[in-house]
């Protein structure tokens, strides 16, 4: 009998990933188009040979139109405004179309395309038509000072701007961490019959990289994710503060300080359960998150707890965020906006009454 | 068939030639036009009596515009509206007893209560929905236009905007990728000469607003948007051509609103009572039957039975949006999320 040896795990980066569940979901269901700027690249140009010349600015694009052809894969005009409302429109009449926001600053283009009409639309037509529409688009500040490409963007191509969304009733955001659940949950947005946007945190991108299964497979909407068990204290992290929180977790389990991270991977409809019953363990909550502060989604989720689970703490729930600034362009500066480990350590050393 | 021709008002236009309206087309436009003037006036009647129906934004004195293209449409063609959408509901085939009911806010109204005069939609008509946010309906219909090309459909999709949205980068952006994709798309401007109370020839950088389809490599038209038949034979010929693969067209309606912007508005802080009687006397409705009349297309009783028709109609829609339930409160939260199992 043949010993069946394991297969070598397969590894994808970010990119790659949400590349694949693109892909997988377009060959299964023909009704899908993707639409963005530069997403294939080099339109029409094909007649010299330049085909597929960009492949979206994050490259997760890469290679689609050369499988599904212009028809389903299109570049569009620098016209936020115009290709979100067109997959609005395609969205209330058959079609399941996908955008790209080349990064998430750009929605003040095409803002009230998601918050007036994609998000309202079921609500307000009194349920009588689905909107599948999935909205990616790129987040993040750089934060080390180091990478050159895609950092040093500046106040107006660095940006968190996921609490302007998720306040939209109606809006289903989403915010991966990993090439695994950056699959998961691109082909979960596909298959939502509503809207839903994804964030896709620039500097995940190549460094996250990961085993991920070859098939389809839905990581759910809705749902968070404890990513390190733990019992004195929940470190609630949204998108790459996930990777900071888990540096910051060996650090504080190499003095004794076990925490947990709950990874938040939906910001709306938030998953409350899987954060109360956390902190209902460890007493203790800190919320590390990259946005800035006011109004912001940390603040969100320190409210909830502070609301339904007082009696469980044993001290006031911390938050670890960017500062109320907007960011900076400077590597020294950036590098103090974006929360690090250091913080998140300082913070629970607070929580402990052993401050530095 | 005899021809019609309709004469372009813009100079350098080719004239449209169609087919003439079929007798058929002909009650159908008289039918639509005057039940959109009934509902429009019973509507204004309700208001003034204290009936809470929420903001509306009358359709009046405008009807030959929606008329005269939704009657080039098939039912499976689409429509995306304005706030002053109740016009091109009724063309498009949107019962008026539930658009009734839902400006009174009952649960048997077209969005169950929780849209308004203000986003009356019926997706079984084609009617993508009344859009108050100006100039973005014209970019849903781009989408329906293009869903229609990638399913391969022979669906045509109409977006309606006013003068004042022409204005609006929204209307710019849909034009030119229904234009760079060949979409099968046609842009209706109805041209009522005030976006509230500021006027086109302020508020518009064009001495025609059909003059703008040239920036974007498209047929443009200025029709008279008091005579149906006019319209009805510029559309006929614009959505022919998005059919067959053409692409999009423009075509201006010039028109005008009887009423205020909206059911509050006082017309006199910003237009003279001479203006509002000249455009009277080009009333749309008074001169179809002046013509077919005239020209013995139809017959007075033909006309009558229509007008009767109409206004038992909208007696019977009244009765059944008071008649109707309220939302139960638990409707507050239906709905939120397209999860939700029907």
């Amino acid at each position: 009998m043949k010993t069946e040896t394991p297969a070598a795990v397969r590894e994808l980066t970010f990119n790659q990933a949400i590349n694949e569940a693109l892909r997988l979901e377009m060959r299964r269901d023909p009704t899908i188009v993707i639409l963005g700027e530069d997403i294939a690249g080099g339109a029409g140009l094909a007649h010299l040979g330049f085909v597929d010349s960009w492949g979206g600015s994050l490259r997760a694009t890469k290679g689609l139109i050369t499988e599904f052809g212009p028809e389903r894969v299109l570049d569009t005009p620098i016209a936020e405004m115009g290709f979100v409302g067109a997959a609005v429109g395609a969205a209330m009449s058959g079609l399941r179309p996908i955008v790209e926001i080349m990064f998430v600053d750009l929605i003040g283009c095409c803002y009230d395309q998601i918050i007036n009409q994609a998000a309202k639309m079921h609500y307000m037509m009194g349920g009588q038509l689905n909107l599948p529409l999935v909205i990616r688009t790129a987040y993040g500040t750089r934060g080390d000072g180091k990478r050159t490409y895609g950092g040093g963007a500046g106040a107006q191509h660095s940006q968190t701007l996921y609490s302007v969304l998720a306040h939209i009733p109606g809006l289903k955001v989403v915010v991966p961490s990993t090439a695994y659940n950056a699959k998961g949950l691109t082909i979960s947005a596909i298959r939502d019959d509503g809207p839903v946007v994804i964030l896709e945190h620039k500097f995940l991108g190549v460094a996250a990289k990961g085993h991920v299964p070859e098939d389809a497979y839905c990581v759910p909407i809705g749902r968070a994710e404890i990513v390190r068990p733990g019992g004195d204290i929940t470190l609630c992290a949204i998108g790459r503060m996930t990777h900071v929180c888990l540096e910051a977790a060996e650090s504080l389990a190499a003095e004794g300080i076990d925490a947990e991270i709950v990874d938040v991977l939906t910001l709306s409809p938030l998953d409350e359960t899987t954060i109360l019953d956390s902190v209902a363990r460890t007493r203790r909550l800190i919320v590390v998150d990259e946005d800035t502060p006011v109004a912001s989604m940390a603040r969100d989720i320190a409210a909830r707890v502070a609301e339904k689970a007082f009696d469980d703490l044993d001290a006031p729930v911390k938050t670890v965020t960017a500062p109320d600034t907007p960011v900076p362009f400077a590597a020294v500066l950036e590098a103090h906006y974006v929360p690090r480990p250091s913080q998140v350590i300082s913070a629970v050393h607070e929580l402990f009454g052993t401050g530095d | 068939m005899p021809q019609t021709t309709t004469k372009a008002l813009t100079p350098g236009h080719a004239e449209i030639t169609a087919l003439s309206p079929t007798r058929e087309q002909l009650l159908w436009m008289y039918d639509h036009m005057t039940l959109i003037r009934e509902f429009e006036e019973r509507l204004k009647w309700l208001v003034e009596t204290g009936v809470p129906v929420g903001a509306v934004h009358y359709y009046t004195g405008q009807e030959a515009c929606a008329v005269g293209v939704c009657a080039a449409l098939e039912p499976t063609d689409w429509i995306a509206s304005t706030h002053r959408g109740h016009g091109h509901c009724i063309a498009k085939g949107v019962e008026v007893h539930r658009m009734m009911a839902e400006l009174y806010g009952k649960s048997t109204g077209t969005n169950r209560g929780k849209g308004g005069s203000m986003h009356i939609t019926d997706v079984r008509v084609g009617m993508l929905g009344v859009n108050p946010i100006v100039g973005m309906g014209a970019t849903h219909a781009v989408g329906a236009a293009l869903s229609a090309k990638v399913r391969h459909t022979s669906q045509v999709a109409v977006a309606f905007f006013g003068e004042g949205a022409a204005s609006s980068g929204a209307l710019h952006e849909a034009m030119n990728l229904a234009a760079i994709w060949t979409l099968p798309v046609v842009f209706v401007c109805e041209n009522n000469r005030y976006a509230q109370s500021t006027p086109v020839e302020y508020a518009v950088a064009a001495s025609n607003i059909s003059d703008r389809a040239a920036a974007y490599r498209m047929p443009g038209v200025t029709v008279d948007g008091q005579d149906v038949t006019a319209v009805w034979a510029a559309a006929a010929a614009a959505i022919g051509r998005a059919r067959s693969g053409g692409g999009p067209s423009l075509i201006e309606c010039k028109t005008y609103r009887y009423y205020g912007h909206h059911q509050g508005d006082d017309t006199r802080r910003y237009r003279t009572k001479e203006e509002e009687d000249a455009a009277r006397e080009r009333d749309c409705i008074k001169r179809f039957r002046e013509q077919v009349l005239h020209d013995g297309s139809l017959e007075p009783e033909d006309l009558n039975a229509i007008d009767k028709k109409n206004k038992e109609k909208i007696d019977l829609a009244v009765i059944f949006a008071e008649q109707s339930p309220l939302p139960d409160p638990s409707e507050l939260y239906t709905d939120v999320y397209v999860t939700e199992a029907r």
